[in-house]
């Protein structure tokens, strides 16, 4: 009796003692996390336009991962069940420093994944150092098209994409508007970015609308701020049509300058990235202007729809007072683009924490639903995305207070991106051969 | 003829800026000797306190009296004088009148560190707007083109601030005494001058004219984080081609940038970046201390 009593209580205690084992082992995978860093500039120029509203958004999306706020596909918490942890890192400083701050994240910090960069120089120095660590990195809002038209990467993800598409469309749109155009200016930043748009902008009016003559092309240097003598230039000219790819306080600065001696009453002002600055400047962006959001995001999207865009652009306003712009969008693609991919490698790897092979491999080629629409990387052997597109005329609501788009025009993904194997600009020369538009 | 009235125009709009930001440089180099890196921070500093004071101003009933903001802007400079010359001045800078100039240089370029993080402090990085001033007074049709008038009062203001600057250093009793300083500071000291009152009025003066630009530039721009780092580039070039401390340099320097950038974007457009610096070179290759300092015989 007392030795069954014995083996009772060994049996008890063993079984308790296995329990106690599982429980703990199971604790300890829900305490693992998924660490992720996100660079994006916190000081500095692009701080107020692209930055801060992009972090504000990331942040809110983080917490609602972490909650299982969203709706489904990704209602499952964090990146498969492992809590988000994100270590945000300020971009400002150079390409030289944030090479160093990326060894930092994946050699001090081991982080799991970086997601980052709006310079398009950070976007070309950070690569070569992600290949030689071997860690995840996606590039989440930077538009050189170079990054995987003239580099091939294992690790390299870029869920936005490239500049190229606002160009296309911006011309894409003159046509199917029907706005007349025998002329045109520029007016873009003295640095890649403003002389690709340019370049881009000037190839697709060759072909969509070979008769209209480009005219003045102006560069003031990045962050100039005065713009007196260029908005004269072109009030010279009398183009029908004035393009810029300006951003951020410079774009504000010109349209602060430029609306106060009427440009947009001369001609019709089209910018390639403009919807950013509406927040800020309200009513001084006059009606009319055509723009864009690089993709289908901000006032395109909200006046879209879906579960998932009304529900972040409601959270947003509520939280930061503000409507979400392009720089939030962008970044929620990239964070949803990171998610899709972690689940699918968890899926294939029997539930465990994936590596960054684990996770390359799923995200190559991947597809998935963002607030800006459909994301496939399409590109660059499956790491560079393509998605689709919009353009709308600005028009302020009386009654509302607040700035609209209307007459908005949605371009497919694969309507104003070039396909696979192919550089932009040549694509556009060549007049868009195997675009597939509605 | 169209052509030369536009450039002209734009040319003189664009020197006049450029000589209201750059004046109180110089002024504080031809005194303390001091090559004021700083000089863009407080530019920045007289915009956001521009642009916050006519925010207030408007806030509180200023619609009744728009031309009032005008006003508010010069006393937001003055603020900003008030407040930040003595501190910098008596606190920090007067410790390196007698060390070499670079160190001036180094100390002046700290502050513009601190400054630069103390205004992202103060005002966060999101702009402020303060656009009210620059449409009050309408637009003005010269030649072609339609103006801004808000762009012909800051040819006027300028023109005011450069003749008050001058006439107060050639025909005050307290300008001639700076003028003093200048040429040889230990002899007006032995002969009475209270030169750290000179230097802490010099200084001063030089502030609020670099917050005075900032404010008179604040309605035509985006305040925002950095906005005074490119200024005090193109400032050096202004000063370095009028030569270092003198007003009359800086008003010539200041159209002679204004007229050839508008030339050149107006004539050819990639230039205008170069054209500034051109202009600079051409002027040191004849003269080298530039355009209205002599070059001095150095004892060996």
């Amino acid at each position: 009796m007392r030795s069954s009593v014995k083996r009772l209580v060994s049996a008890t205690a063993a079984a308790a003692l296995s329990l106690g084992i599982a429980a703990g082992a199971q604790a300890a995978s829900h305490s693992e996390t998924f660490k992720i860093g996100v660079v994006t500039f916190l000081s500095g120029g692009a701080a107020e336009s692209f930055g801060v509203p992009a972090w504000n958004g990331g942040k809110l999306m983080i917490d609602m991962l972490n909650k299982g706020e969203l709706p489904a596909p990704y209602d499952q918490k964090g990146f498969g069940g492992l809590m988000i942890e994100a270590i945000e890192i300020d971009e400002a400083g150079g390409a030289t420093k944030q090479v160093q701050e990326f060894r930092n994240l994946v050699q001090r910090e081991k982080v799991d994944a970086v997601l980052g960069y709006v310079s398009s120089g950070d976007c070309l120095a950070v690569p070569p150092v992600a290949e030689e660590l071997k860690a995840f990195l996606v590039l989440y809002d930077c538009g050189t098209p170079r990054v995987f038209e003239e580099g091939s990467y294992n690790y390299v993800f870029r869920t936005a994409a490239h500049a190229a598409m606002d160009n296309i469309s911006l011309a894409k749109y003159m046509t199917s508007r029907g706005i007349k155009v025998g002329s045109f200016a520029g007016v873009n930043q003295d640095y890649a970015w403003g002389h690709d748009s340019w370049a881009d902008f000037v190839a697709s009016m060759g072909i969509l609308m070979p008769d209209a003559k480009a005219t003045t092309s102006l560069f003031p240097k990045i962050f100039a701020g005065q713009y007196g003598t260029e908005i004269s230039a072109v009030m010279r000219e009398k183009p029908d049509l004035l393009h810029s790819s300006l951003w951020g306080g410079d774009l504000q600065a010109f349209m602060l300058q430029a609306s106060a001696r009427g440009i947009h009453k001369r001609m019709q002002v089209a910018l390639a990235a403009g919807d950013h600055v509406i927040p800020q400047l309200g009513q001084k962006m006059p009606d009319g202007i055509i723009l864009g959001a690089r993709g289908m995001n901000g006032l395109a999207a909200h006046a879209k729809g879906g579960e998932l865009v009304d529900l972040l652009w409601d959270r947003y306003k509520a939280e930061y007072g503000v409507f979400p712009v392009q720089a939030p969008f962008r970044m929620w693609q990239g964070l949803l683009g990171v998610k899709t991919a972690v689940e699918a490698a968890m899926k294939a790897n029997g539930g465990k924490k994936p590596t960054a092979e684990q996770m390359a491999a799923a995200m190559k080629g991947q597809t998935w639903e963002a607030p800006s629409g459909t994301i496939t990387m399409a590109l660059g052997n499956g790491h560079q995305a393509i998605q689709p597109n919009a353009i709308g005329t600005t028009k302020w609501d009386e009654a509302a207070g607040e700035m609209t788009l209307v007459d908005v025009e949605y371009y497919d993904a694969e309507c104003v991106n070039p396909p696979n194997g192919i550089k932009a600009v040549d694509w556009i020369k060549a007049g868009f051969p195997g675009a597939k538009c509605n | 003829m169209d052509l030369f009235l536009v450039i002209l125009v734009d040319g003189l709009i664009y020197g006049a800026w450029l000589f209201i930001v750059s004046v109180g440089l110089t002024l504080v180099f031809g005194v303390l000797g001091i090559l004021n890196l700083a000089h863009g921070s407080l530019y920045a500093i007289g915009a956001y306190s521009t642009a916050t004071a006519v925010g207030i101003y408007f806030a509180y009933g200023g619609d009744a009296f728009p031309l009032g903001s005008y006003a508010v802007m010069a006393l937001a400079a003055l603020l900003v004088a008030v407040v930040i010359a003595p501190l910098l001045e008596r606190g920090l800078l007067r410790h390196f009148y007698h060390r070499d100039e670079v160190i001036g240089v180094l100390v002046t370029y700290g502050v513009f560190l601190i400054l630069e993080d103390a205004i992202k402090l103060i005002w966060g990085v999101d702009p402020l707007f303060v656009y009210e001033p620059y449409d009050l007074l309408g637009m003005v049709e010269a030649g072609p083109l339609f103006y801004v008038a808000y762009d012909f009062l800051v040819i006027a203001v300028s023109a005011v601030a450069g003749f008050a600057v001058w006439y107060f250093l050639n025909r005050t009793r307290r300008g001639k005494v700076m003028l003093a300083v200048i040429h040889d500071r230990e002899m007006s000291q032995t002969m009475g001058v209270n030169v750290d009152k000179v230097f802490l009025l010099a200084f001063g003066a030089g502030v609020f004219l670099a917050a005075f630009g900032g404010a008179l530039t604040a309605p035509m721009i985006s305040v925002s984080p950095g906005i005074g780092v490119n200024v005090i580039i193109v400032a050096f070039a202004v000063i370095i081609i009028g030569g270092l401390g003198s007003i009359e340099g800086a008003a010539l320097g200041a159209v002679m940038v204004g007229i050839s950038r508008a030339a050149s974007v107006h004539l050819m457009p990639e230039l205008e970046l170069f054209i500034i610096y051109f202009v600079m070179a051409v002027v040191l290759i004849f003269r080298p201390e530039g355009i209205f300092v002599r070059t001095q015989t150095r004892k060996i």
